[in-house]
């Protein structure tokens, strides 16, 4: 029964209007409380890190190297001497920074997309067997065949991560567009003649909010874990801009004596996506009507 | 059933041929020419028009990519640039590494998923179901690398239980080759496992409430005979899915547990490939993975027509 209040709400436009069903959630969900409030400290983290280091995160000190955790060094220091604490908080600002961004490039691009194949049979052939195409590859696979070729950046990093995730937006949105276009509503803007674009942008597009965000949240969190495991790997972002993944990459050769290089900044990032998981979970469970009946 | 087969087999044919022209189209979008960058930085312009020849860059794009799906098809995947064998023979000995830690992968991770999600829907809401469900949220928030450090470090540094890195082949024993797979599978099992028991608990949840769960208890039948003969062969369909889906994530998996682990499989070479900008490597892993994901899918589809006779296409 919500679910058709939240529709009619949506409908009516208003951001306020859609907002109201998710903050009502966050009260109602202690482990999608726990998320957020997780995730907001993490994003203050990201955004005043500079201010937060009390030395510099790329400062070599090398008769400081690999020092067990202690009051000068939280979290000890690397093999260069540099401090693991001021590089794991300065490292948050890439991994956020990439997650936010993918989600909302895969989003728009994935609604665009999405709004067209649902109701463009022709196109859907085509596109649909592309985005199956893409699918098809295991996703780090396909992102570390597109680094080798384009050279590891920021910038690729997350372009990489926007082709092999927009298809997963894609398919959510699609589902809904096929589901929406059959409904009254639409048959009732088509019956008095207004334009299918109006329609489209006007009548459906609003309505796959709900999905969009919630899949825009997993998207977010998967993001980052791509990104570590790219930075680890060596084909991620360049070693001079210090990120979990990168950071943990270095520390590899070190894991036998120096354990703290790797754990820390791999404890924060699984706190990070943890939280935003806990968010998405709550989420769809407010705003899926499939899974809201479960338990 | 065997025209059923050979339906989704023809199906799979516009999705294959896809994944082909994205695989070949991935060199062609660099910026740049593709035999400089094939050619190396010390290369001269001779050795460029060298590879570009041999490669066959100065033909038109779609004469190369028949040429290219014209090999493939005879099996032949192509050269590697950086140590000149043949693609296949460099595949051959990495197979049982990377299959044998994916199949023990998948194992423990149905293993520990399925028992977590049946007691967790059994228990709805109880202190055991909350704690199995955070352990599923954790459990595929933690990244696979992260996860192999941590293993190394408890288990084979503070406590010599295992060894740290290296594979062993089980020409050499089945103990020691099951005891080198066994950190970098649980690594890998770990985020599968939530994921699975996630996906038992909700489709156990909703067998649970059918009528003939009520029937059978009503007759007197115990509890775990209910959830065991009744209620979970009910709900394997979705928890074979879930398998299926994390094939495509357990290679994902294998190209970092192989780096942390130094187990010279698959994932290592086309690591290896990426870092030495080894193309013709990197396409050929692609395309192999792409279609035995397709199979697997295939092989899944036809599963399900088996487990549930309800299904008639």
């Amino acid at each position: 029964m919500t679910t058709t209040a939240n529709r009619t709400m949506a409908q009516s436009g208003g951001l306020r209007a859609r907002l109201r069903a998710p903050i009502r959630a966050l009260r109602r969900n202690p482990n999608m409380m726990l998320g957020g409030a997780i995730l907001v400290i993490v994003v203050i983290i990201a955004i005043f890190s500079p201010l937060m280091t009390r030395t510099d995160p790329a400062a070599l000190s090398p008769f400081e190297r690999l020092e067990a955790p202690s009051a000068t060094h939280w979290f000890g220091t690397d093999h260069l001497g540099r401090d693991v604490f001021d590089r794991t908080l300065v490292g948050s600002r890439i991994s956020l920074l990439v997650g936010f961004t993918v989600g909302i490039v895969t989003s728009v691009f994935g609604l665009l997309i999405g709004l067209i194949t649902g109701y463009y049979r022709r196109a859907d052939n085509i596109i649909m067997r592309f985005m199956d195409g893409l699918m098809a590859f295991p996703s780090l696979l396909l992102a570390l065949a597109l680094i080798a070729v384009l050279g590891a950046s920021v910038f690729n990093v997350i372009l990489v991560i926007c082709v092999v995730d927009t298809p997963r937006m894609v398919r959510v949105v699609r589902g809904a567009v096929l589901s929406l276009r059959e409904q009254q509503f639409v048959e009732a803007a088509n019956a008095i003649g207004t334009p299918t674009w109006r329609i489209m942008l006007r009548h459906i597009a609003p309505n796959t909010f709900a999905p969009v965000m919630v899949q825009a949240t997993f998207i977010f969190a998967l993001a980052i874990i791509v990104e570590a495991n790219l930075s680890f790997l060596g084909a991620g972002v360049p070693p001079q801009t210090p990120s979990w993944g990168n950071i943990m990459g270095e520390g590899r050769t070190y894991l036998q004596i120096a354990v703290w290089v790797t754990f820390f900044p791999g404890l924060f990032l699984s706190f990070s996506v943890l939280s935003i998981n806990l968010v998405g979970d709550g989420l769809r469970d407010t705003l899926d009507p499939r899974f809201s009946r479960r338990a | 059933m065997s025209t059923y087969i050979l339906r989704r087999l023809l199906a799979s044919l516009p999705v294959i041929f896809m994944v082909g022209v994205i695989t070949f189209s991935i060199l062609h979008i660099a910026p740049g020419d593709p035999a400089v960058l094939m050619a190396g930085e010390e290369a001269t312009p001779e050795d460029v028009e060298k590879m570009r020849q041999a490669l066959g860059f100065d033909r038109p794009f779609y004469v190369q990519f028949g040429v290219w799906v014209g090999n493939l098809l005879r099996g032949d995947l192509g050269t590697s640039i950086f140590s000149k064998h043949s693609i296949a023979s460099l595949m051959a000995p990495r197979l049982q590494p990377t299959l044998s830690l994916g199949l023990i992968a998948i194992v423990l991770s149905v293993l520990i998923g399925v028992p977590m999600g049946v007691v967790a829907a059994a228990y709805v809401g109880s202190f055991t179901d909350r704690a199995a469900m955070i352990f599923a949220v954790l459990g595929f928030s933690v990244p696979v690398f992260w996860l192999g450090f941590i293993f190394i470090w408890l288990f084979a540094v503070e406590i010599r239980l295992f060894p740290a890195v290296g594979f062993v082949p089980i020409s050499e024993g089945i103990l020691p080759f099951l005891r080198s797979l066994t950190l970098p599978a649980l690594a890998n099992a770990i985020p599968f496992s939530a994921l699975v028991a996630r996906m038992t608990r909700s489709t156990m949840i909703e067998v649970l409430q059918e009528d003939y769960v009520r029937t059978a208890r009503a007759k007197g039948l115990s509890g775990f005979v209910v959830i065991m003969r009744h209620a979970l062969r009910n709900a394997s369909i979705p928890i074979v899915t879930v398998v299926g889906l994390v094939f495509a994530a357990l290679v994902s998996g294998a190209v970092v547990t192989e780096t942390v682990f130094a187990i010279p499989g698959l994932g290592r070479l086309l690591v290896d490939g990426v870092v030495r900008r080894d193309y013709p490597i990197v396409q050929a892993m692609l395309m192999v993975t792409a279609v035995a994901y397709v199979f697997v899918n295939l092989i899944i589809d036809v599963f399900y027509a088996y487990l549930d006779p309800r299904i008639r296409y």
